[in-house]
């Protein structure tokens, strides 16, 4: 077990997040739509269709490096946008110490991306999460099924056309209107003083 | 005589199927773990969560900036603070302010300090699920000295929500100082009781060495961060990379294990603990004096002691100028006290007697006919007609006293303005990262706020990190991952 | 009532009389009702932020045990649950199955905001309080509570169970 001091300069220092979105769309360039540049964090706007292939080079290439991944959520921008949903992807180097961000963007009417689980293999719960709170569907997904809603529940929450205080009692979750009803059945039977 | 038929189908072995059910003595909240046993070893192992689901992400697009801030209190509610600091560093860089220095450095303070609160509990529960109750007791025991302490400072014990976008909500007092002082200097003694009691332990030895083992691209590849990480030795700590807060000025080490396993993990948490008491001793010793809160008008609540009712608490008195006054009728609606009488499109008048001072009306006047005289309390109508000057000819200290009490009624009916972009911004929290991505649209609500909480990758390796152990490992693996249901499942 | 002064019985408190040294006539009730309420046994029910404030409280500083409250971790030994912490949808069939294992007398203790009515938390998978659908006896709010606050509400379940009459007998 040992102790030691992480020092500043102990790896290679990270390319310029600019440039990197500038080898992604020297590699595929016309799957780039938009390169935008926030408070020094760089985001790359990507059409849907070869997501992984991009994923897969920004984690292979050895001066990219890009083993780690934070996170991975989308945005619905309902009427706001042309395309509805964008699924992010929060990426990071431990080698080189630089971040970026990419954005798929998914249509609607065809809500499908290709799975990075593949690739990180942590991804795995992130898009469980996504379809069960969005609706994205992730194509070969070794397992996709709801994980934070109950496996029947209907409708996807975080979607902005779902109201927050959730559907009235007697359209909720079976589940619980079961018990309830039930639990009102057996108040005979209950002490009251 | 009853005869078998094929005996060998009858008696023979199939697996097991255990339900660990969401309610179990076991302290770490709501997780239901399903596993398939072949005798006792493990084959597959299923975790189900979201029994704590509350929909956070929802609520948050619903309130705003300041508005959301308690609700990542209930996140990690083991460590509440660190995920506030976590919380108003992203707004901040969202915003584009900074906090003042003294602020930073309390803040560092009081992080660390929830970082040892957090590191106490895993302990207790930790052992207390491997069997040795004493530690549980022991750890609960220093818990309540630093519970004490965050009540010194803000008043609540487990939700505190003392850190605010911009700084922190007030500063701290002398006996705050002392007492960290105090507990400093006598907790590396307890330290030392916890791991005379565990650390050489036979039992303990056998129930974590070579437990849960992942390598460093493993782990790495499956998201972890945090002392998860670090005990397979990656020395990955966001303190180091990407410094906020007063973590830059401040020297301390990062301790790494070799082989991945819980051992390691858990003494990478125990050396964290007094890496913890350097960093306060060195933040108490260089804390630099200053204001606690940003000068920032656009997105910080102004200071209330520059406000107008407290600035003049007794002797003002409202008066509506009469020739300036279109009669809209807005103050009549307004005032709580129902003061104010008027016909439409005929001056208001307010009755003096009736009225309380609360500036109520102050605020919505748009046609700047209402004004305010000092020392006006208890004079008469005509008095005030002559003493009583238009808004704009108002001393200099008694309009900033205004704007900053129109700017508190902005911001707490409706929030500050965040301008339109979206952020990513990561700190090191007890468990491991915590991230926090916003998406902002301009307005005063966050659009998208996703809160990517270690809790939840951790709690997705844990099949990985038990399969073909023994039934009783999956609690000590559990315990290692230190996940907590109110982060996982948000 | 029957006067028995002349007998040598001395009443001390209300229904109960003694004859020094060691003889008490009292009621069932009221010997019952004792028994039951000097040692409560709940059962770990700790969801969300408040099961953190009952650890606590049944830890070294705010000792839960000299009330005579020993945690037990199953339904079927327990004759409490303290429903500590948020209640979501996705939990309800499981309380409400834990709940129904239980013998008689049972009590519940709603401990926190969000168990009372539903906190902070007005959204689409919260439920909005436990009383919803289970009969609770005592509601102890604070977010969360303070351990001092948490041993009144154990405190007032003691008092209301001191005042129960014939819940011992088979007929109701």
């Amino acid at each position: 077990m040992a102790v030691t001091e992480v020092k500043a300069g102990i790896y290679a220092a990270g390319i310029d997040p600019e440039q990197i979105a500038g080898r992604i769309k020297e590699h595929f360039p016309e799957q780039v739509i938009e390169v935008t540049n926030h408070r020094d964090q760089v985001s790359v706007i990507i059409k849907k269709d070869q997501s992984v292939a991009i994923l897969r080079y920004l984690h292979d290439d050895p001066h990219l490096s890009f083993d780690h991944l934070n996170d991975l959520t989308a945005v619905d921008w309902s009427s706001k946008k042309e395309v509805r949903f964008e699924v992010v992807y929060n990426l990071m180097s431990l080698k080189y110490r630089h971040r970026i961000r990419i954005k798929a963007q998914v249509p609607e009417n065809n809500a499908k991306i290709g799975t990075v689980v593949p690739i990180w293999a942590g991804a795995d719960w992130h898009e469980r999460e996504c379809y069960d709170l969005f609706g994205i569907e992730f194509v070969g997904h070794p397992d996709l099924r709801r994980i934070l809603m109950p496996e029947d529940w209907e409708g996807y929450p975080l979607r902005k056309d779902y109201p927050l205080k959730g559907p009235d009692f007697e359209k909720d979750w079976p589940g619980f209107v079961e018990v309830v009803k039930r639990s009102q059945e057996l108040k005979e039977f209950e002490w009251d003083d | 005589m009853i005869k078998m038929e094929e005996p060998e189908k009858i008696f023979e072995t199939r697996e097991l199927n255990v339900n660990m059910g969401p309610q179990h003595p076991a302290t770490h909240g709501v997780l239901r773990v399903v596993l398939d046993l072949d005798g006792e070893t493990i084959v597959r192992l299923t975790p189900y969560v979201g029994y704590l689901h509350r929909g956070l992400e929802k609520l948050g697009e619903s309130l705003s900036y300041f508005q959301a801030l308690p609700l990542t209190d209930r996140m990690d509610y083991v460590s509440a603070m660190s995920n506030n600091i976590g919380y108003c560093v992203a707004v901040e860089k969202l915003c584009g302010i900074e906090a003042p220095p003294r602020a930073k450095f309390i803040r560092t303070i009081v992080g660390e300090l929830s970082r040892i609160s957090n590191h106490l509990l895993w302990l207790a529960t930790h052992a207390l699920d491997i069997g040795a109750m004493t530690v549980f007791l022991y750890c609960f025991r220093e818990r309540e000295w630093i519970l004490d302490l965050f009540e010194m400072v803000s008043g609540a014990r487990l939700t505190i929500t003392y850190p605010r976008i911009g700084g922190v909500r007030n500063d701290i007092s002398q006996e705050f100082i002392d007492s960290t002082v105090k507990f400093l200097e006598e907790f590396p003694s307890r330290i030392l009781e916890y791991e005379t009691l565990i650390d050489q332990n036979r039992i303990w030895l056998q129930r974590t060495v070579g437990i849960g083992v992942i390598s460093a691209e493993e782990a790495i590849n499956w998201g972890m961060t945090g002392p998860t990480l670090r005990g397979s030795g990656i020395p990955y700590d966001i303190r180091k990379y990407m410094p906020y807060d007063a973590y830059d000025q401040v020297e301390f080490e990062v301790p790494i294990g070799t082989a991945g396993d819980t051992y390691d993990r858990y003494r990478c948490r125990m050396l964290e603990l007094r890496q913890s008491i350097k960093i306060i001793k060195q933040c108490l010793d260089k804390l630099p004096e200053g204001p606690v809160m940003a000068d920032e008008p656009k997105f910080v609540l102004p200071p209330k002691d520059k406000m107008l009712p407290i600035t003049h608490p007794t002797d003002m008195a409202y008066f509506i100028i009469e020739k300036a006054c279109k009669g809209c009728g807005m103050c009549l609606r307004a005032c709580p006290a129902k003061a104010i009488t008027g016909e439409k499109k005929k001056p208001h008048v307010i009755d003096q007697s009736l009225c309380l001072q609360c500036s109520t009306c102050f605020t919505t006047c748009k046609f700047k006919s209402m004004t305010v005289v000092p020392g006006g309390k208890g004079l008469s109508d005509e008095k005030l007609a002559e003493l009583a000057v238009p808004p704009e000819q108002l001393p200099e200290d008694i309009k900033e006293a205004q704007q900053n009490l129109i700017r508190q009624f902005d911001f707490i009916k409706k929030g500050p303005r965040v301008p339109e972009g979206d952020v990513y911004v990561a700190t090191e929290v007890p468990k491991g990262e915590l991230g926090f991505y916003f998406v902002s649209d301009g307005s005063s609500k966050p659009y998208r706020m996703r809160l990517r909480s270690p809790s939840f990758i951790h709690a997705g390796c844990l099949s990985r990190l038990s399969i073909g152990h023994l039934v009783a490992d999956v609690i000590a693996n559990i315990g290692t991952i230190d996940i907590v249901l109110g982060e996982c499942d948000r | 009532m029957l006067d028995t002064s002349a007998t040598g019985l001395v009443q001390v408190e209300e229904d109960t009389r003694i004859l020094p040294p060691n003889l008490i006539v009292t009621s069932l009730d009221k010997i019952v009702n004792w028994g039951r309420l000097s040692s409560i046994w709940p059962m770990t029910f700790g969801l969300a932020c408040c099961a953190i404030e009952m650890m606590a409280v049944g830890a070294s500083h705010y000792d839960f045990d000299r009330f005579g409250v020993i945690f037990r971790g199953s339904p079927r030994q327990s004759d409490c649950v303290i429903i500590a912490g948020t209640v979501t949808k996705k939990m309800v069939p499981v309380i409400r199955r834990v709940y129904d294992q239980m013998p008689e007398p049972r009590y519940v203790i709603a401990v926190g905001s969000c168990a009372c009515t539903g906190g902070i938390f007005r959204t689409y998978s919260t439920v909005q309080g436990a009383g919803t659908f289970l009969p609770v006896d005592v509601y102890v709010p604070g977010c969360p509570p303070r351990p001092e606050t948490f041993l009144e509400g154990v405190m007032l379940l003691q008092e209301k169970i001191r005042k129960e009459q014939a819940r011992w007998s088979p007929w109701r």
